[in-house]
This record gives structure tokens, sequence and C-alpha cells, in this order.
């Protein structure tokens, strides 16, 4: 059986195409698109995607109103048996919305949209997600959001610290999130929440500031490692 | 029945709105200001007899954010 990613789309999403797309590109298996009002999920999917946007028009908080969608409560029933969730920008605004990351994303620091390609060192390499990487590794993907700036009390940092749950930090001064953090992983691993956008870098462009490699790097190590498990 | 929830950051808890709304201010001119801090007012509409227990829960589900957010929950007539 072929891969089966499942992209979720809500009204004022806006980068569930580029996910699909990319998910397509590297595993070679069409993405499965799901609608928000949906109450459960396509079977047998190896992973379930939270694309990029602006959910309901940011209404309320970035990701609050995705995070009660009827398609979020399965996901969090899917996420708490294991499955493999991923959630970039406002994918992971609705994961710390819905408790299944800890923490919460905040109006970036110095107010400003930020919207170009940062450095991030890779944290952790043991999770699903970052396993191909080298401990310490410096990739580029870029970053294009208002409300980056990760926040959870010292307590939570040092819990996620020690548990080896910070995946990725900004390497330069992005947004204002404590600890530079930029990825987060859940207790088990299987769930990531991420401001970069890794579907924005699948193929090289002309344009030194957009694309590279490591956007692609990074969906061929976790379609390897969801494939080989 | 009308019911006023303010939610505020929770003390400690930088507010990069509150700093420009503060910088902006005293752009305007206005002096001797030592902080401001931005908030949201959600006003219900509800039944009566609504219980402090509900709207609570409301605030704590959807209303607020808790890791970064407090709320107050103002029934009318209670305060101005």
């Amino acid at each position: 059986m072929g891969f089966r990613a499942g992209v979720v789309t809500f009204p004022g999403s806006n980068c569930d195409r580029d996910m699909a797309v990319a998910l397509e590109k590297v595993s070679g298996e069409p993405a499965i698109r799901i609608w928000h009002g949906e109450a459960s999920l396509p079977e047998r999917l190896d992973l379930i995607a939270l694309p990029g946007g602006f959910s309901y028009g940011d209404y309320l908080r970035s990701g609050a109103m995705a995070a009660k969608s009827p398609i979020l409560r399965a996901v969090i029933d899917a996420a708490e048996r294991g499955m493999p969730v991923l959630g970039v920008c406002n994918g992971f605004q609705v994961l710390t919305e819905a408790g299944l990351l800890p923490g919460a994303l905040m109006r970036n620091a110095n107010q400003t949209f930020i919207c170009r390609t940062v450095p991030l060192t890779v944290e952790n390499t043991d999770s699903i997600f970052t396993h191909g990487f080298e401990a310490g590794e410096t990739i580029r993907i870029p970053v294009a959001h208002h409300d980056g700036n990760y926040f959870a009390d010292d307590a939570t940092l040092d819990r996620l610290e020690g548990e080896g749950r910070v995946a990725l930090r900004y390497g330069e001064t992005c947004n204002g999130s404590r600890r530079d953090i930029a990825g987060v992983l859940s207790a088990n691993g299987r769930v990531l929440g991420m401001m970069p956008h890794p579907e924005r870098a699948i193929e090289p462009v002309s344009h030194p500031s957009l694309g590279g490699p490591d956007g692609r790097r990074f969906f061929e190590n976790l379609i390897g490692a969801l494939a080989s498990a | 029945m009308k019911v006023r929830i303010l939610v505020r950051l929770k003390p400690g808890v930088l507010d990069p709105q509150g700093r420009a709304v503060h910088h902006a201010l005293d752009g305007l001119g206005f002096a001797g200001i030592e902080d401001v801090r931005v908030g949201r007012m959600i006003e219900l509409e509800v039944a009566d007899g609504t219980t402090d227990e509900t709207l609570a829960k409301m605030c704590e589900q959807l209303l607020a954010n808790m890791v970064i957010e407090d709320y107050v929950i103002e029934r009318a007539g209670e305060q101005g």
C-alpha cells in the first residue's frame, strides 16, 4: 500500500495546496484532501498535515476556531492513538489551541509580518520528523507569519528542553519566540508543530531567498520514517 | 442577560501590541503613560440563570487561551 497523507483544509487555509504538492512530489502518492467540516478521517492514513494560512480569518485568536472544528476532534483522537501529525504555521497555532502541543503563539514581538528564509538549528534528531538531520545542523526554511512568537512559562520550557521536545530553533532573531523556539514535539514525538514552511522549500528556484533543498529533505526524512515503520 | 467577558494577557506575558500602542500614544504627545496592555472585551447575551460555572467553561474552552490569558466575567449592572 502506498503512502497516505491527509491534508486538512479550513476556510482560510492557503498553504494546503502547497502542502499536498510537497507530499505528492516526495512520496509519489496523491495526498488526500480533508475538509474541516468532516467529523471523521479517511481510513489508513500515515500522516495528517495541518497547513498554513488564516483559518477562520484568525478570528478570536490564530487557530482558535479551527481547534474547535469537527475534524479537529477526529485529529485529536487519532493523535492520541499515535497518528503522526504535522502542523505548519497556522497548523502549529491550531495544534497549540487544540492542546496537542503546549504553549501559545503570540503576535510577533516587533508587530510586523515576517516573510523571509531563516536559518534553523535542528535540536532533536530522534523524531520521525528530524531523524535524517544531524544534531545541531543548520537548515534554511522560509517563514511567513504574524503570530509566531512562541510563549510558554519557564517550567514548561524547561520540561520541553529536558525531554528533547524542542525540535527546531531559530538561528537568528526572528519573532521574539522564547528561547528562539521554532518547532515543538509532543510527548510521544509523533506530533510536530513548526512555524517555518518546509513545503515552500522543496525545489531549487533561481532567486536565492526562495526555495532550496531543505524542505524536501524534511519531507524525505519524514516519509522515509513512516514508510519503513 | 448581558455578560461582559474581559480577556487580558496574564501579568508577566509581554504584550507587543500594548507596547506599540504605548509608543504611538507617546508619539501623540501624551505624557506620563507608564504601561499599556491591550485586551479584548466580549459581550454575550445569555439566558437568565446562566451560571458562573458555565460562563467560566466558555472562557476556558474558547474565549480565553489559558496559557497566556486571564478572564474576568462581569454581569450587566454589576459594573458601570
